[in-house]
């Protein structure tokens, strides 16, 4: 059993409850931070765990915090971001779900950090019972004076409000965010700039993901540099893994990092192997936009090394034959998945969440999902791979937000490694409608050059 | 007819309006729509729209692009329940496709259609973040998951005897 420092009472009957979340040790770790702790020596904390920021991007937390503007008599926020709507992600659902007194406790913690009067949640608004949870907690915890007026009877006030999203993807961007979070559409500003300086209203605003906050808890409980040595480099403390797909156990897992891909996925403890005695050919390890990998390359790196559920090991080989950690959302897919067709669903969601700011993200995004349905539909020409390849370079890294390389990296990873299968479909219209290219090459031991 | 939140509705509003700061009452502006379209039968003709703008004092025009902007609000009648399927990659390698061909023979309708009845709309969407319960659907505030044939028919019968309850 690996540590675990945020589901560890996940299953204690009635934890959502104030009560039982106090009981088992909730809320000590926020009486120590805000009666025993200056706001610099909280964030210095964080500095020194070398959490990384659990949304996708991996940028160090503390760095982050650090950057907030302090101008005389201008309120400052802090938005917890908890619009997960990266496909294959579920684990920030499914700790506002259980374990909503830890994230409230996180936000307090981090909002005295901080120095944020008026915290929010941007929540998406799909995850209305969520909101309800969450709500509830709230009313909870002001109750018992852990928010509200003078908390503590240290002088700190704070309020956490809950903002349901509409249904954006886009809104996980943290100035698409904010701009929803006015009232607007969520298009992305461009930066500079930066939240930290100009966020909503023009205050100085710290956007996190709902896993960084709640990592807050047990950071300041064990002090930063305990919770660095656990992991391996600078992959420190713990990570949630939503797994998916064709396994035996979907869930979310928490993880040391320590662990390698091919453990987590057939041990019985996380996925416990392929669904129905199939074989694993591909895997997408951290969310719809990082590259797809297949299985050869995802349980080892191109040197022929064991692949690590970490950020290092799992980028290791670039994105020529390594993928990212991202946002952890771990899709596996079997032997009888069709590349093509699995990429058309991602190409599609990309086009529908394209915000239509930029003409190469909306333009380009419609253009991969026709030309990628037309190989599905057995009506593709050869030139057409060529033509996908070359819109998603004219995306990537061309447009205000990273929505544009989201969208270009599945469709460039699914080419790049399996090409033949694209061949296949176009050169075999009649036969691909009706069978699957399967498993083929892809599992098959990586030639290691001497 | 003219539409207007009730007492009850009014106190929710204010309740949402409060959680910003003084003169950013636009901040509100999702929340109030998604209470318009819960008070106005689901949908948010531009009448409801043009009364959430006078609420909040912004301009019609402000209130239109962020309806039009978010998946969430629907711009046309739907039915009394929505049907909305997951489609994205990870539903899709879970099955979503049988089951989406199976709600369409049951219910007899296409993707954004609705039954004649006027009880069921179906629509296809992406990701709702349930991929680890896949396949699944989103029915008003409730996501139904690990859908089969036999859980699909269940759920149908289940929202016509909750009418014919009511009724």
């Amino acid at each position: 059993m690996g540590v675990k420092l945020l589901l560890e009472k996940a299953n204690v009957p009635g934890i959502r409850t104030y009560d039982v979340y106090r009981r088992e040790g909730g809320y000590v770790t926020a009486e120590k931070a805000l009666k025993e702790m200056t706001m610099e020596a909280i964030v210095e904390e964080v500095k020194k765990s070398g959490l990384r920021g659990r949304g996708g991007a991996g940028f160090p937390a503390g760095m982050k915090w650090s950057f907030i503007a302090k101008p005389e008599g201008v309120p400052r926020h802090l938005v917890c971001n908890a619009d997960e709507s990266e496909p294959g992600t579920f684990k920030d659902r499914y700790l506002m779900e259980f374990l909503p007194h830890l994230l409230i406790e996180g936000l307090l913690i981090s909002s005295y950090a901080l120095g944020s009067n008026d915290t929010y949640i941007y929540i998406r608004g799909e995850y209305a019972w969520v909101a309800s949870i969450l709500e509830e907690a709230i009313i909870e915890a002001t109750k018992n004076g852990f928010l509200g007026k003078n908390i503590l009877g240290t002088g700190f006030d704070c309020m956490i409000h809950v903002h349901r999203g509409a249904g954006a993807y886009i809104c996980g961007e943290e100035t698409a965010l904010i701009e929803s979070l006015e009232g607007k559409r969520g298009n992305p500003r461009i930066k500079p700039p930066f939240p930290a300086i100009q966020g909503v209203w023009m205050r100085p605003t710290v956007v996190n993901n709902v896993e960084t906050l709640a990592a807050i808890v047990p950071i300041i409980k064990m002090g930063g540099e305990a919770y660095a040595k656990i992991g391996v480099g600078r992959s420190t403390g713990t990570k949630l893994i939503s797994a998916c797909g064709n396994i035996n156990k979907p869930g979310v897992y928490e993880i040391d990092m320590t662990i390698s891909v091919e453990d987590f996925i057939y041990s019985d403890e996380y996925c416990g192997g392929i669904a129905n005695g199939k074989k694993l050919k591909a895997c997408i390890p951290g969310g719809s936009s990082v590259p797809i990998l297949p299985a050869n390359l995802l349980l080892k790196t191109a040197k022929g090394e064991t692949r690590y559920m970490n950020y290092e090991s799992l980028s290791d080989g670039g994105f020529a034959t390594g993928s990212m950690m991202g946002s952890g959302g771990f899709i596996v897919l079997d032997e009888d998945q069709c590349i093509v067709k699995h990429t058309l669903t991602l190409a599609r969601f990309y086009r529908h969440e394209s915000c239509g700011q930029c003409s190469p993200c909306r333009e380009g995004t419609g253009w991969m999902e026709k030309i990628i349905q037309k190989i599905e539909l057995g009506k593709g020409e050869i030139s057409d791979i060529d033509l996908l390849w070359d819109i998603q370079r004219k995306i990537e890294g061309n447009t205000i937000c990273p929505l544009g390389d989201a969208a270009a990296w599945p469709v460039a990873a699914a080419i790049r490694h399996f090409r033949d299968e694209f061949e296949w479909h176009i050169q075999n219209r009649a036969l691909s409608q009706t069978s699957n290219f399967g498993l083929q090459h892809y599992a098959d031991p990586i030639h290691v050059p001497a | 007819m003219s539409l207007q939140f009730n007492n009850e509705q009014m106190t929710e509003l204010k309740r949402l309006v409060a959680r910003y700061p003084e003169g950013k009452q636009k901040s509100a502006l999702l929340p109030v729509l998604h209470l318009a379209q819960d008070s106005f039968g689901g949908w948010l003709p531009t009448e409801a729209m043009d009364y959430v703008a006078s609420l909040l004092s912004i301009e019609p025009i402000e209130v239109y692009e962020v309806a039009t902007f978010y998946s969430m609000y629907n711009l046309k009648p739907v039915g009394k329940f929505v049907f909305e399927v997951c489609q994205t990659g990870p539903c899709m390698i879970s099955g979503s496709d049988n089951i989406i061909a199976y709600i369409q023979k049951q219910l007899g309708i296409l993707p954004g259609e609705t039954t004649k009845d006027g009880l069921f709309t179906l629509k296809l969407v992406e990701c709702l973040g349930a991929c680890g319960y896949a396949p699944m659907m989103q029915v008003g505030k409730v996501y139904r998951e690990h859908l089969t044939k036999e859980k699909v028919d269940a759920i149908i019968e289940e929202y016509r005897q909750q009418i014919i309850a009511q009724n």
